[in-house]
C-alpha cells in the first residue's frame, strides 16, 4: 500500500500570504480520510500538495517515501488520482468520452475494451449508465459530480482524492458514495482522501479525520471518535453543538461499531471567527 | 488483502446492497455481458459516424477539386481540363493549347491547392486555439495573430522592403504574426497561464496592432490603400507555384502535430488541475500549442491574408455534427477548413463580373450559415 507524509509543509501564494503553516501528516494506513475544516482555511490547498498541482514554499511531501520534488506529474498520476470540485467544460463530450479520459494513463493501442469494460463497470456502481451518451455540460451538477467522481475510479489508483464529491449530490447519495468510498478503502487497501463539510457523515464513515482550524494548521488528526467532540468542534467551526452517541450493528454476524451523531446548535458569531 | 481491516466484509457501516456493488464492482462484469456488449455496440456505431462525417467530407473535397479545376472566367470544356492536365505531366500540349495549359497550371491549381490547404490549416490552428484556450471566441483573431501579420503586411507595402526571392509582404507578415504570440507566452510567464489571462492578452495586442495598421493607413497613398485592403481580406488571387511549397509543408507539419495532440488536449479540456493529475503538465502543453498554432495560423496568412472566419466556424460546425472529441475534431476539422476554404473561394469567382476575395465570400455565406446552425441546434454543444 501506498503511503503520504507531509514534512514541515508551508504553502502560499507568495511569501506574505502564507496559507499552510508547518503541515505535519502521516498517512501510512488505508482508508476513508475527510478533511474538515471552514471555508478558505486551506483543505482543497493541502490536498493538491499531494500531486504536485500545488508546490510547497517550503517543506516536503513524500508520497511512498519518494520525495515528490523528485517525481514527474507522469509518475505521481500513476498513483495518485484528483477528482476537482464541481466544474463545467468549455467544450464538452459525451459522459462516456468523458470518462474515458481518466484512463488516458492506461490505455494502449487496442485496449479499448478493456477502458470500456471499466468505464461501464464504473458507471454502473455510480447509477449513470442511463447517462452514457449525455453531453457532460447537460446535466446536472449532481450528475456532473458522479461523472467526474466515475473518472476518477477509473484511473484504478491506490490514492484517490476528491474535493468536495458530495457538494451537490442529494441526501442518499451523499451517503451512498461516502459508504462506497469507505467500502473502497477497506477492499482495495486504499487511501482516500475526501473534502467535507458534512460533520455527521463524516464521523459516521471516515475512518481517520483531519481537522484544519485557521489561519491554515492541522488542529487535531485521529479516529472520528477521538477528535470529533463539542470541544474541537467549537473551536475550529465556532458553533456550539451536541454529540450523541449510538450504535451500528451488522445484519449478519451482529458486530456493532460505535458512531456518533453531531447536532449543530448555534453558531457562534464573533469577529474573530470570520 | 485485509490485514488492515479485519471486517472487510462486514463493515456494520457498509449496507449489503452497497456491498454487492463495490465487489461487482471490483471484480468486474464479464466481456460477454449483454448490457455491455450493447454499450460496445452503441459506443462503435457512434464512431463509425464520425469517420463516415470525415470521409464524407474527404469525397465531397475530391469532387469539388475535381469541378474547381474546370470552373474560371477563361472558359475551357470539363473534359478538356483532364485532357489538358494529362497533357501537361506527359509533356504533350498542343501549341494551340498553350494559353488554357497556363490557366489550369498556372492559375487554378495553385489556387486550389493553396484553398485546400490554407483551410485545413486554419481551421485546426482555430479548433487547437479553442480547445486549449477553452474559448469558443479564440482563433487567429483573438489571438492577435492576424493583427500581427496585418500590420506586418502593410509595413511591408508601405516602405516597400525587398528581401531576396520570397516576397517582402509575406515575411514581414509572418514575422509580425508571431509578436503577439510571443506577447501572450511571456506575459503567462510572468503572471500565470490561464486561458483568460492569454486571451485577454492576445486581445489587447489584437488593438494595438489595428491602431498602428490604421494609422499607417491613414497616410497610404490610394494606390497602396487599395491593395492593403485586398490583402486585409484575403485573397487566393495571388497565389502561384512560388508559394505552394511552403503552404503546403507549413500547413502539413502543423495539421499533422496538432492532430496527434489530440489526446493530449482532452485531457486539457478538463481543466488544469485534473490535467495535471493525470500527469500532464498543463502550462507547458498550453504554450506549446499555442506557439505551434500561432505559427501554422502565422505561415498560412502570411501568404494568402486575413482570412480569419475558416478558423471560427470550421471548428464549430464540425462540433455540431461529431462532438468535441479532439481526436476526431481535429482531422474532420481539417478537411471541412478545405472544403469551406475552396467553395468560398470559387464561389468568389463565379458569383459576379469581378471576383471577390474569399474572405468576403466565406463571411457573406459562412456567417449566416453559422447563425443558423447555432439556432437549430436544440442541445448545448458547448
Amino acid at each position: 500500500m501506498t503511503t503520504i507524509e507531509f514534512k514541515n509543509v508551508n504553502f502560499g501564494y507568495s511569501e506574505d500570504h502564507i496559507v499552510l503553516h508547518d503541515v505535519n501528516l502521516v498517512m501510512d494506513k488505508p482508508g476513508l480520510y475527510c478533511i474538515l475544516g471552514p471555508n478558505g482555511v486551506g483543505k482543497s490547498t493541502i490536498v493538491k500538495c499531494i500531486n504536485k498541482i500545488n508546490e510547497p514554499l517550503s517543506g516536503d511531501v513524500f508520497l511512498d517515501g519518494v520525495n515528490l520534488k523528485d517525481m514527474e506529474l507522469k509518475d505521481i498520476s500513476k498513483k495518485v488520482t484528483f477528482v476537482p470540485a464541481h466544474q463545467t467544460d468549455a467544450f464538452s463530450m459525451s459522459v462516456i468520452d468523458t470518462i474515458l479520459i481518466g484512463r488516458y494513463n492506461k490505455s494502449k493501442w487496442g485496449s479499448q475494451k478493456q477502458d470500456l469494460k471499466r468505464v461501464y463497470e464504473t458507471m454502473k456502481l455510480l447509477h449513470i449508465e442511463d447517462l452514457t451518451y449525455r453531453k457532460y455540460n447537460e446535466l446536472s451538477a449532481g450528475q456532473h459530480q458522479k461523472v467526474t467522481i466515475a473518472r476518477g475510479l477509473v484511473q484504478d489508483t491506490p490514492v484517490l482524492i476528491l474535493d468536495e464529491p458530495t457538494a451537490n449530490l442529494d441526501v442518499q447519495y451523499q451517503v451512498y458514495i461516502t459508504e462506497m468510498l469507505r467500502a473502497i478503502a477497506e477492499k482495495r487497501n486504499m487511501i482516500i482522501l475526501m473534502i467535507s463539510h458534512d460533520l455527521n457523515i463524516t464521523s459516521k464513515y471516515a475512518h481517520y479525520v483531519i481537522m484544519l482550524a485557521r489561519p491554515g494548521v492541522i488542529f487535531a488528526t485521529g479516529k472520528p471518535e477521538e477528535i470529533m467532540n463539542t470541544d474541537n468542534i467549537e473551536k475550529v467551526y465556532s458553533i456550539k453543538s451536541r454529540i450523541i452517541p449510538d450504535q451500528v450493528c451488522s445484519e449478519k454476524t451482529g458486530t456493532c461499531l460505535e458512531v456518533a451523531h453531531v447536532i449543530l446548535d448555534e453558531a457562534i458569531m464573533n469577529k474573530d471567527t470570520y | 488483502m485485509g490485514q488492515y481491516f479485519d471486517n472487510v466484509n462486514d463493515d456494520p457501516l457498509v449496507s449489503n446492497d452497497v456491498n454487492t456493488s463495490i465487489v461487482a464492482w471490483d471484480q468486474g462484469i464479464s466481456d460477454e455481458d449483454e448490457m455491455f456488449t450493447q454499450t460496445v455496440h452503441e459506443y462503435s456505431r457512434l464512431r463509425k459516424m464520425k469517420y463516415v462525417f470525415v470521409a464524407a467530407c474527404l469525397i465531397f473535397i475530391i469532387a469539388a477539386i475535381s469541378v474547381s479545376v474546370t470552373i474560371g472566367s477563361y472558359d475551357i470544356g470539363f473534359l478538356k481540363v483532364y485532357e489538358l492536365i494529362w497533357a501537361h505531366i506527359t509533356d504533350t500540349v498542343a501549341e494551340e493549347d498553350a494559353t488554357a495549359d497556363y490557366v489550369v497550371w498556372q492559375l487554378r491549381l495553385p489556387r486550389i491547392i493553396t484553398a485546400i490547404f490554407g483551410g485545413a490549416a486554419l481551421a485546426v490552428a482555430g479548433a487547437v486555439m479553442q480547445s486549449a484556450l477553452k474559448n469558443p471566441l479564440a482563433d487567429s483573431y483573438t489571438t492577435g495573430v492576424a493583427s500581427g501579420a496585418g500590420f506586418g503586411a502593410v509595413v511591408a507595402m508601405t516602405f516597400g522592403i525587398v528581401f531576396g526571392s520570397m516576397s517582402s509582404v509575406v515575411i514581414f507578415a509572418f514575422l509580425f504574426a508571431l509578436i503577439p504570440i510571443g506577447i501572450i507566452i511571456a506575459i503567462s510567464r510572468f503572471t500565470n497561464s490561464s486561458p483568460t489571462t492569454m486571451i485577454m492578452a492576445g486581445m489587447g495586442t489584437m488593438y494595438i496592432f489595428n491602431a498602428m495598421t490604421t494609422v499607417i493607413m491613414l497616410y497610404a497613398d490610394p494606390q497602396a490603400l487599395k491593395t492593403m485592403y485586398a490583402w486585409q481580406v484575403g485573397s487566393l488571387g495571388l497565389s502561384d507555384w512560388s508559394y505552394v511549397p511552403m503552404i503546403v509543408l507549413v500547413s502539413t507539419v502543423g495539421v499533422v502535430i496538432s492532430c496527434l495532440m489530440g489526446g493530449k488536449l482532452n485531457v486539457l479540456a478538463t481543466g488544469d488541475e485534473s490535467a495535471k493529475a493525470l500527469g500532464i503538465n498543463a502550462d507547458r502543453l498550453r504554450v506549446f500549442l499555442l506557439l505551434l498554432t500561432g505559427i501554422l495560423a502565422a505561415g498560412i496568412v502570411s501568404f494568402i491574408g486575413l482570412v480569419g472566419f475558416v478558423g471560427l466556424v470550421a471548428p464549430h460546425i464540425c462540433r455540431m455534427f461529431i462532438g468535441a472529441d479532439n481526436k476526431f475534431l481535429l482531422p474532420a476539422s481539417a478537411i471541412f477548413g478545405s472544403v469551406l476554404m475552396l467553395l468560398a473561394d470559387q464561389i468568389g469567382m463565379v458569383l459576379l463580373a469581378t471576383p471577390l476575395p474569399v474572405g468576403v465570400v466565406m463571411a457573406f455565406f459562412g456567417g449566416p450559415l453559422f447563425i443558423w446552425l447555432i439556432l437549430r441546434r436544440s442541445s448545448k454543444a458547448w
